[in-house]
């Protein structure tokens, strides 16, 4: 059962890095990305974590992911986050609002549609946090660089 | 001794890097970032830049402004890295303003993307997979990719024919549904909603949502906008053509 799961979203993480037009020697990474984007979603998920909160520990995942390979292949975040994050997008919670309220169920769709929004938030700030942190940790090993060469 | 700098020549490459990137899917805050360090690197007065998705003002203290309109954006991320990596040697020295100039403008007309069947290929596998991914049963797998295969290779082929990328979607998301629909009928399909939902993914804004966020944190508060707007209109899009579908059944 994990084991499709692992290989799926590898695959399917990697195929849109071809859509995306990504350069060749990234596709594989892309799909690594993904891939731990989603099990960390998938096993939250499946140990009863809220889907907002996986959602959030996943996207923070991948972006710090990504960050780390951005720098070690001098290659832009965005190829690495983007194939990271499309298996989250809350398509199957859109597509249920959608269908609710085509059947004319308007409470139902707007519960839905409110938890679709809630999961997009959850993944924007989960990218923005692990971007955040970053900034931080590369601004405290300066400091810490600048204070023990201002020492000698 | 000093060689004069010509900073009009200066600015086209700056503009010509921007234009690029902002076509082709790159952060509003990398594009502006580009810009500086290549004016840093060539020239020696401070630079300004406005960048927001639809076109772009830079400027050179000194040597006047100069503006570039961006009438149409798609997601090429290779011509992203290639430009960013023209901008590394530009820093470090290695491309004078000329040699520069002569690798962007051929990287902006070259074809970078992926042979369309490919690009289809990607879609169908990625759909397939996203079925399995959502929970779907293997026996619904190839239906699965051929819905997305022809979602997508519509949505291209309605794009070549009208440049209106919404209505391309509508199409797009309304081929999906209608081709799932027959499978459910012919009893090819136990479930609508997975394979709808999997065959979908391709069109899915995933890029411009990320961006537009990262754009809004960034203060660049006009792209950030901007982009979460089409972002919104393209999930508006796939919404409504599934909803025609859903309608029907």
């Amino acid at each position: 059962m994990i084991v499709e799961q692992i290989i799926t979203s590898f695959i399917a993480s990697g195929a849109f890095g071809i859509i995306f037009n990504m350069p060749q020697k990234s596709l594989v990474k892309c799909g690594l990305v993904g891939m731990i984007g989603w099990m960390v979603y998938y096993l939250l998920f499946n140990h009863h974590v809220n889907n907002v909160m996986a959602s959030f520990a996943a996207a923070f995942l991948v972006a710090a992911i990504s960050q780390v390979f951005a720098r070690r292949y001098k290659t832009p975040m965005i190829v690495f986050s983007v194939a990271g994050i499309i298996p989250l997008v809350p398509g199957g919670t859109a597509y249920d609002a959608m269908r609710h309220i085509v059947e004319n169920q308007y409470n139902t769709a707007i519960q839905l549609a409110t938890r679709a929004f809630m999961i997009s938030g959850a993944i924007a700030v989960g990218l923005v946090f692990s971007e955040v942190l970053n900034q931080l940790i590369i601004k405290f090993k300066q400091s810490k660089r600048s204070k023990s060469a201002g020492r000698q | 001794m000093e060689k004069k700098i010509n900073h009009n020549e200066v600015m086209e490459v700056c503009l010509l890097a921007g234009k690029i990137m902002m076509q082709s899917g790159a952060e509003t805050y990398r594009v502006e970032d580009t810009m500086r360090r290549i004016a840093d690197a060539l020239g020696n007065h401070p630079s300004h830049s406005y960048v927001t998705p639809t076109g772009i003002v830079f400027s050179i203290d000194g040597a006047g402004t100069k503006i570039i309109g961006i009438p149409a954006r798609s997601t090429d991320l290779k011509k992203v890295t290639i430009v960013n990596s023209i901008s590394r040697k530009i820093s470090s020295g290695d491309l004078s303003v000329e040699e520069a100039y002569h690798a962007l403008k051929q990287v902006e007309t070259a074809n970078l993307a992926y042979p369309v069947p490919v690009q289809i290929a990607a879609a169908a596998l990625s759909s397939g997979c996203f079925l399995i991914m959502f929970l779907g049963g293997w026996h619904d797998f190839i239906p699965a990719c051929i819905a997305g295969g022809l979602g997508f290779s519509g949505l291209i082929y309605f794009h070549r024919l009208v440049e209106l990328k919404f209505f391309a979607e509508i199409l797009a998301s309304l081929i999906i549904g209608l081709v799932s629909f027959l499978f459910v009928i012919t009893g090819i399909v136990h479930q609508l909603d997975k394979i709808i939902i999997a065959s979908v993914m391709p069109l899915v804004p995933g890029l411009l949502i990320t961006n537009a966020v990262r754009d809004l944190m960034a203060g660049h508060l006009v792209s950030g906008l901007a982009k979460g707007a089409e972002a919104f209109l393209t999930a508006f899009a796939i919404g409504a053509g599934v909803a025609v579908v859903l309608a029907l059944y």
